[in-house]
């Protein structure tokens, strides 16, 4: 592919290696020619490269191929997930998921990047809906009422919460943020 | 909130000021007897040049700068025209770049690009006080002393102190365009604005030549805050020179990019007919992200390529 058409996120092969394109930088003198600043960061090791290429050049697009999964169930330390079509079980790893895993339960449908059968990246919902399983009662001083408190979610994860959220309820939460956004039922 | 509007009021204080600055700008030059004109931004023929690729609109282009039509009505004898036109850069994205944006241009008759340099200064710092900015200026994090006159330093300085080499002595376009941005710019001193000076032959573009020095051309450029503004030459007004120095890029763009662009032969004859002449093209979106403090033309564009 053309340089010009790399952006934020594209996924390159780069001295046989793939890269995520973190950060790409459009530098160019209003006469001069274009120069393209990368960062790459390698997806199988996580090691960064910065680079530059001008106008003109060409690059090798990873070929990554995207896949509907389920997330089934954790293996000791790999996370099994289960392609909907053919039934193919892939394993990934903690390090590949990073954060992601806060928001992770079994059942959840998420996107899967190969790259040669290899799983490189996952891409899950904006929104989850979770279960809240501990939460205590907000506590009152004599001058400040508290707005929020913290609830322990089916995954593990910790958010803060408003002060009427109970145990049981299912709440939507926001994967980019990490975010409480509202309650979806409530336990009756 | 949606994220467009969100979007929108965060930028609505610099889109405010944008717009004063536009009314500003227009003072400062109908105050000096300039007249405004409005040139096509949809052409048969654009400039050609090898960095710079016009988008294509239905067998035409759209302009890439309105220079060549100012410079035929400079030819028929008007002296002192200026414009603020949107013009179209093929593939021109990145945080101080869109594809889609607008630049001032003013053409003086009897002057010559230190000329142009001087309204430069004039203008900026005229915008300065009636924003009420000061004459030392806030810009990411950096304080600019924009009084007058701002230094000047040739290429060959700039170049010999921060890169190491005399791209006037010893020209290479690939290395010229590469030591400039990553080189040299950068190591421009912060708290001033610096007007570069006496540009190799080789990278002349539509300026002439010093007649007094064949090497190097009657072109600067001003840069504030790490902000490439502006471009202004002594005009070529050499029929002959201008005609071979457009087949050379003609033939060059086919070469290495297999773009054919066509000669714009109205615009060859009319320079034939121009007569001295400062031309300066000056960016309004860096106008703008300077005097408003903006990290990006994001920060001073409604609508960028990236939210159509």
């Amino acid at each position: 592919m053309e340089i010009e058409e790399v952006h934020k996120n594209t996924k390159l092969m780069y001295s046989g290696k793939p890269w995520n394109v973190d950060n790409a930088e459009f530098v160019k003198p209003g006469k001069g020619r274009a120069i393209y600043r990368l960062r790459l960061k390698n997806l199988l090791d996580g090691s960064v490269l910065d680079i530059t290429f001008h106008s003109g050049e060409k690059v090798d697009e990873a070929s990554i191929a995207n896949l509907e999964m389920q997330y089934l169930y954790k293996e000791s330390d790999h996370y099994v997930f289960m392609n909907i079509l053919n039934f193919e079980q892939t394993f990934v790893t903690e390090a590949q998921l990073g954060d992601k895993i806060k928001f992770l339960k079994e059942g959840t449908l998420v996107n899967v990047q190969l790259l040669d059968e290899r799983p490189i990246d996952i891409t899950i919902p904006t929104f989850v809906e979770l279960v809240v399983v501990e939460t205590g009662s907000s506590i009152k001083t004599a001058t400040v009422t508290a707005q929020n408190k913290s609830a322990k979610l089916e995954t593990g994860y910790s958010v803060d919460v408003p002060t009427f959220i109970k145990e049981g309820d299912l709440l939507k939460i926001d994967t980019r943020t990490g975010n409480y956004v509202e309650r979806l039922s409530t336990k009756k | 909130m949606p994220a467009e509007p969100e979007r929108l009021a965060k930028i609505k204080t610099n889109l405010k000021r944008r717009a004063r600055i536009y009314d500003l700008v227009r003072e400062f030059f109908r105050g000096r007897g300039f007249l405004e004109v409005e040139t096509p931004v949809r052409v048969p023929v654009v400039a050609p040049e090898i960095n710079i690729v016009p988008v294509e609109s239905d067998e035409w282009y759209l302009i890439t700068s309105p220079e060549m039509h100012m410079k035929r009505l400079v030819a028929a004898g008007y002296p002192r025209i200026f414009q603020i036109s949107r013009c179209f850069r093929k593939g021109e994205r990145g945080r101080l770049h869109n594809p889609e944006f607008s630049l001032l241009e003013w053409y003086c008759a009897g002057a010559n690009c230190m000329d142009m340099i001087s309204d430069t200064e004039q203008l900026v710092m005229t915008l300065a006080k009636k924003l009420r900015l000061g004459s030392v200026i806030n810009y990411q994090g950096t304080s600019i002393d924009l009084r007058l006159p701002w230094p000047r330093l040739s290429v060959s300085q700039a170049f010999l102190k921060s890169a190491g080499w005399d791209p006037v002595e010893n020209y290479d376009a690939t290395h010229f365009d590469h030591d400039m941005a990553t080189l040299v710019l950068p190591q421009l001193a912060p708290g001033r604005p610096t007007v570069l000076i006496e540009y190799p032959a080789a990278a002349a573009s539509l300026a002439r030549l010093n007649p007094g020095d064949k090497q190097v051309a009657e072109r600067a450029e001003v840069f504030i805050g790490g902000l490439e503004l502006a471009n202004a030459y002594s005009e070529l007004t050499d029929r002959e020179e201008q005609q071979k120095r457009f087949a050379a890029e003609i033939e060059q763009i086919e070469h290495q990019q297999g773009r054919k662009m066509k000669m714009p032969e109205s615009f060859i004859e009319a320079v034939g007919f121009m007569p001295e002449c400062g031309g300066i093209a000056l960016g309004m979106e860096r106008l703008a992200m300077l005097m408003c403090d903006a990290g990006s033309i994001d920060d001073v564009t409604a609508f960028t390529a990236d939210n159509l």
